[in-house]
């Protein structure tokens, strides 16, 4: 089983490994409660958008869709790689069980919530 | 997907035109070349891509409600303008700390010329996973056609 996993892994990294991924531009911002990103990923659907935590390593990938064309030549281009990659280090209060993630319109919003004891808590001081 | 549409067919420049752009990106320089209409690093990324019917152009405008989305015919330029609205805007007064904040935002405009054979009047655009596509047809005189060799005799 994981033998078959492993190649097909080693298979998909060897076909993509032809383009250079394009590293998506991201937002990223910190609440209380846990760290939101945001990754444009314009052409990425929902069926083949993969995201995995590995270890503290989260990996956003995703291929670049654009339909179905017949016969259509490419006259200019900007968008030359096929591809969306990009990683992120997770730091160890961060809860990667717990991370939600919503694909809208090619805009990709993870939620990654901080683990409960690494919120801030007020201590409350008490009168002796 | 249209892999053609991604890369130029045969073009040994391609990896070399993408360092030079991760340079340009690294260190902020915007290097005089190509068209005044087509700078690299502008808002939507456009692909464009060409059938014996109809011009396709593709713009990476993700995250835009359709409604904000512009599109005109004129004179043979397709502009393409809108507006994207930071999500992040109405929660900024809480307390937040940004690291990151690379997606542009704001207002935008792209003008792309379409060719001569295009026709105006038919133009449809759709928009899937925050890519617009919009579809220019040819004009009919300009397809190509296959001429049938008469026999004289």
């Amino acid at each position: 089983m994981s033998n078959d996993k492993e190649l097909t892994k080693r298979n998909s990294n060897a076909a993509a490994s032809e383009t250079p991924a394009m590293v998506p531009p991201v937002d990223v911002t910190e609440d209380e409660s846990g760290i939101t990103l945001i990754a444009d990923l314009p052409g990425a659907s929902r069926e083949t958008l993969a995201l995995d935590v590995d270890g503290d390593t989260l990996t956003i990938e995703a291929p670049v869709s654009l339909g179905t064309g017949e016969g259509l030549q490419a006259v200019y281009a900007e968008v030359r790689s096929g591809r969306y990659r990009r990683s992120f280090t997770l730091s160890r209060e961060l809860d990667s069980g717990n991370i939600s993630a919503t694909l809208r319109d090619g805009v990709l919003t993870l939620r990654i919530p901080k683990s409960e004891q690494a919120r801030p808590r007020r201590i409350q001081v008490q009168a002796s | 997907m249209v892999s053609s549409l991604l890369r130029y067919p045969g073009d040994v420049f391609a990896d070399f035109d993408e360092l030079h752009r991760q340079l340009d990106r690294l260190l902020g320089a915007r290097s005089a070349s190509g068209s005044i209409r087509a700078q690299h690093g502008s808002f939507p990324a456009v692909n464009v891509g060409a059938t014996p019917e109809a011009v396709e152009i593709y713009a990476f405008a993700p995250g835009i409600d359709t409604g904000a989305l512009e599109v005109t015919v004129d004179k043979g330029l397709l502009t393409i303008a809108g507006q994207r609205k930071t999500d992040n805007g109405a929660e900024a007064q809480a307390k937040r700390n940004v690291y990151a904040s690379e997606r542009p935002q704001g207002t935008f405009r792209r003008v792309i010329s379409l060719p001569e054979d295009a026709d105006p009047d038919r133009v449809q655009a759709s928009y899937t996973h925050g890519v617009l596509k919009v579809r220019v047809e040819k004009r009919e005189a300009s397809r190509p056609r296959r001429i049938e060799v008469q026999d004289a005799r």
